[in-house]
């Protein structure tokens, strides 16, 4: 990077590909705010006030239950993530701190979903949902998500859980607290930062998708927002207004939490989780 | 040591050591035992048994697995999906991962401005749902509204346009770059973290020794983040061969023109949940998802025991 040439040239290559990994999702947020005519004569123009068209807008959210589903998305997220982190830092708690027979055993029991996707065993899953009078509840959905991450959530935790010093648990047990107060007064707050990466990691997969939804919980209001959009789509698939408003809708939400988070993610992605 | 010890804690009762285990340990094990590893094994096993149409199921050892292979309903369909699934993962090894592999070489050079603004930006495809990209990309390749013939007649190219997604031909590789597009994101950041860990020393003195930035990057940093390109590999091999949502969201369950985009993942839907050609086959279903199961597994285990064995990890 000395000769400002070569400096040039890696702008160049990174500038361009970044051009090409933002054109489709800004195309397509551009459009949606345009009238029929705009989207199809004038697509690379930014929405303009003479060729404003809200009306894709106002079939999304007037037609549908795009808030329903918004609503689903977010209990399902959110529940997932509740209970991935409280039952994965419990887990995690447990295979590092306490030496017992079965420990090493159990711990590699509980890896085995980190290599295995669980959608193998999808026919087994619905059965077992419908066995529980589950399908088409948000319930069915928790479940699932939550035993699918567990493994990388505890794998995670239990490395963070390594790294607290010896002293600070010893410390409790002189004092008199018992194992649980330990865990969930001391252990447990110092383990936040840790949880927000497992947060993350658990967030984006859970919300964005539309297997499970599409097994477990397609109809009935109960469907995701991602299932949602989905099925808006191909009901609509010929009128573009609609299409963009509800791609549209589907994205912003995402990019939003994204740019907040972002670095709490990449710093998530470049520390525990893969070394 | 005359007798092992069972834990560490003093002064606790082996009941009361078990009693915290079980509080902290079974809402785990019973959450993940019931809803992954039970369907996991319960979906095997379905697959050595015959559904009758009064639903109980008769003992078939591996009659199931034979059909599939043999009988050209199925073997038609099933190596269809196999071959198709094996383009789509050497697609992704072959452009993701290079790809993915030079913005980490670029980002991670010294002294880059901008740096975490390229990263956040180039990662964003990744972060949204296949289901949304698949749909944008239908409407940009889309001739009714013709962008990609735009871009493409821009650098007077338009003669190469065409309906890329609905000609057999092209509809895999087409949709295969789609997923690369947005998937790049991943092999990127993974590979780029990996250079970030070489220390600059190593770096420093390749370049006091007369290397240039490329020569470094080949001669120093290539042959320490072998690892990491190897784990990249395997993640790349377990998403593609249990894809889905992609070609379901683009193509539907037929995954057309003429299944030309099937793949193991939309074969086990229409297989078990049925559509316009054939009924749903819980028989059948759970013995394509076990073939997909032993693939995987294939693959983790030449992972484990061929290629992440033989590479030297270097600790810094």
């Amino acid at each position: 990077m000395r000769k400002p040439a070569s400096a040039f040239a890696v702008h160049g290559i990174l500038a361009l590909y970044t051009a090409l990994a933002l054109a489709p999702i800004i195309l397509v947020i551009m459009n949606s705010f345009k009238a029929k005519r705009a989207i199809f004569n004038t697509p690379l123009q930014p929405p303009m006030p003479w060729n404003v068209d809200l009306i894709g807008y106002y079939k999304v959210f007037g037609d549908s239950s795009v808030g329903i589903y918004y609503l689903n998305s977010i209990a399902v997220t959110v529940g997932t993530i509740f209970f991935t982190l409280l039952f994965g830092a419990m887990a995690a708690w447990a295979l590092t701190e306490y030496r017992f027979r079965w420990n090493t055993l159990l711990a590699l029991f509980l890896s085995i979903g980190i290599m295995v996707p669980i959608r193998l065993g999808s026919v087994s899953i619905i059965q077992l949902v419908s066995d529980l009078n589950l399908i088409n509840t948000l319930t069915a959905l928790v479940l699932v998500y939550t035993a699918q991450n567990l493994p990388l959530s505890i794998f995670i935790l239990s490395e963070f859980i390594q790294q607290i010093p010896k002293d600070l648990r010893e410390a409790g047990r002189c004092d008199g607290l018992s194992e649980y107060n330990i865990f969930f007064y001391i252990i447990l707050p110092l383990l936040r930062p840790a949880m927000a990466t497992v947060a993350v990691f658990t967030m984006i997969p859970v919300w964005n998708d539309l297997w499970f939804p599409l097994l477990l919980a397609p109809t009935g209001g109960k469907q995701t927002i991602t299932l949602g959009v989905q099925q808006f789509l191909g009901q609509y698939i010929t009128d573009w207004n609609a299409v963009l408003a509800a791609l549209s809708t589907a994205i912003v939400p995402v990019l939003l939490l994204y740019v907040i988070f972002s670095r709490q993610l990449i710093r998530g992605l470049t520390s525990g989780a893969v070394k | 040591m005359a007798k092992p010890q069972q834990h560490h804690l003093v002064g606790m009762s082996d009941a009361a050591f078990y009693r915290v285990l079980l509080f902290f340990l079974a809402p785990a094990v019973i959450v993940y035992t019931t809803f992954s590893i039970y369907p996991l094994l319960d979906t095997i096993m379905n697959s050595f048994y015959d559904r009758q149409n009064d639903g109980s199921q008769l003992y078939v050892g591996t009659a199931n697995f034979v059909t599939l292979l043999t009988d050209t309903t199925w073997s038609g369909p099933f190596w269809n999906a196999f071959w198709n699934n094996c383009k789509f993962f050497f697609i992704h090894m072959l452009v993701q991962n290079p790809i993915g592999l030079a913005l980490a070489a670029l980002l991670s050079l010294p002294v880059l401005r901008f740096r975490s603004t390229y990263r956040t930006l180039i990662f964003m495809p990744t972060m949204l749902s296949v289901v949304i990209i698949g749909f944008t990309w239908q409407l940009i390749l889309s001739p009714l509204w013709g962008i990609a013939k735009m871009f493409l007649q821009f650098f007077g190219l338009g003669f190469l346009f065409g309906p890329w997604l609905g000609i057999e031909s092209t509809a895999l590789i087409t949709i295969s770059l789609i997923s690369v597009w947005q998937f790049v994101g991943i092999p990127m950041i993974l590979i780029y973290t990996a250079l970030l860990a070489i220390p600059d020393e190593l770096i420093d003195a390749a370049t006091v020794d007369g290397l240039n930035q490329f020569q470094a990057f080949f001669y120093v940093k290539l042959p320490l983040i072998w690892p990491t390109i190897g784990l990249v590999s395997i993640l790349t091999f377990v998403n593609n061969f249990n894809a889905f949502d992609l070609i379901y969201a683009m193509k539907g369950a037929l995954a057309g023109p003429n299944f030309s985009a099937d793949i193991m993942g939309t074969l086990f839907y229409r297989v078990f949940f049925g559509n316009q050609l054939q009924l749903g086959d819980t028989s059948m279903g759970s013995t394509i998802a076990t073939m997909m199961f032993i693939i995987i597994l294939c693959g983790v285990m030449v992972y484990l025991f061929l290629i992440q064995r033989r590479m030297q990890r270097y600790s810094f």
